[in-house]
């Protein structure tokens, strides 16, 4: 597909010139993916990977969680300033995260 | 001179006329930051239950062999679905298609209408085993499985809320198509209903790992 470049550096801009529709076909194709991403996440939850098992179900969500962000939210083709709210939220959750599980695991 | 203003004028009257005080960008950039702040909802209950399950593991681990990883496998399938459906009604209107647009949109409440069905009988089969929050059942077992399916019953719950909330604001959405309020120039209402259709779908990502795939 195309990745049309951002056009920055035009506040205001009202129109939506830059939004060249997506074909349906690429959404049928995330759409696969997200449902093999599925069947996978299932099928690896039966192995007994013990201290593992977490870490690939969270890795497969990630992932699962990216291509909605990307391409059915659209992000991927969106001016930078949305990547950016989208990049300090994911660090402000990440710095409660940390914090909290300093305190969780020093404490005993 | 003259020429210049008329010139001017007629484009500021078309301009005005197209988009008279619209703002897509704008619109979208809002939209974003009340999922984000929605995001931030989710992520303290989803902190609460790492901490939980840090201290609880082997306890989390037996209540998580109690959910039904069908019909949490089957739920996460259907809002897959339904988020495909979503992104493929705003293709159609964006190519003009009234009506393929709406019979996408419809697909899209129906399947969140599916998703509920399949959380009512599950919650209705682990309710008639005695497993719902204060039960006698479930306060006979220990701390952590009873801070599992409690955590269970509010995240889950809370995320069936955003379902009911989100197919509400797509009906809406629909009747702005059937009545030409949504159209091939004028989407991005859809588009915002659409992203938080999609947030929902992405919570749900989340939970499901997490309250199903304990094995």
């Amino acid at each position: 597909m195309k990745s049309p470049e951002p056009d920055r550096g035009m506040p205001g801009q009202e129109s939506k010139t830059h939004e060249e529709p997506i074909s349906y076909g690429l959404y049928l194709l995330i759409w696969l993916s997200l449902i093999a991403l599925t069947a996978t996440t299932v099928a690896v939850a039966g192995i007994n990977l013990a201290a593992f098992a977490l870490v690939v179900a969270l890795l497969i969500a990630v992932t699962k969680a990216s291509l909605v962000v990307n391409y059915f939210m659209h992000i991927k083709f969106e001016d930078r300033i949305f990547k950016v709210f989208i990049g300090i939220a994911g660090f402000t959750i990440f710095v409660i995260y940390a914090l909290t599980f300093s305190d969780v695991y020093f404490r005993r | 001179m003259s020429e210049i203003t008329e010139s001017n004028a007629e484009v500021l009257g078309h301009a005005h006329e197209e988009h008279a005080h619209r703002d897509d960008v704008g619109a979208k950039m809002g939209m974003w930051i009340f999922l984000l702040t929605e995001l931030l909802l989710f992520t303290g209950l989803f902190l609460v239950y790492a901490v939980y399950r840090y201290y609880y593991t082997k306890e989390f681990h037996e209540a998580g062999m109690q959910t039904h990883i069908l019909f949490g496998t089957v739920n996460t399938m259907v809002l897959l679905t339904s988020s495909l459906t979503m992104v493929l009604s705003i293709a159609a209107i964006q190519r003009g298609k009234k009506w393929l647009s709406a019979t996408f949109l419809s697909s899209t409440i129906l399947l969140g209408l599916a998703f509920l069905i399949i959380k009512y009988v599950e919650w209705s089969e682990e309710i008639a085993k005695g497993i719902y929050p204060g039960s006698p059942t479930l306060l006979a077992k220990s701390n952590g499985e009873v801070l599992f399916f409690g955590l269970y019953y509010t995240m889950t719950g809370l995320h069936a809320i955003h379902v009911i909330a989100g197919m509400t604001i797509l009906i809406f959405m629909l009747v702005f198509i059937l009545r030409n309020k949504i159209t091939k120039d004028n989407y991005t209402k859809l588009e915002n209903a659409g992203l938080y259709w999609h947030l929902v779908d992405i919570i749900w990502i989340f939970l499901f790992p997490l309250f199903y795939l304990i094995n």
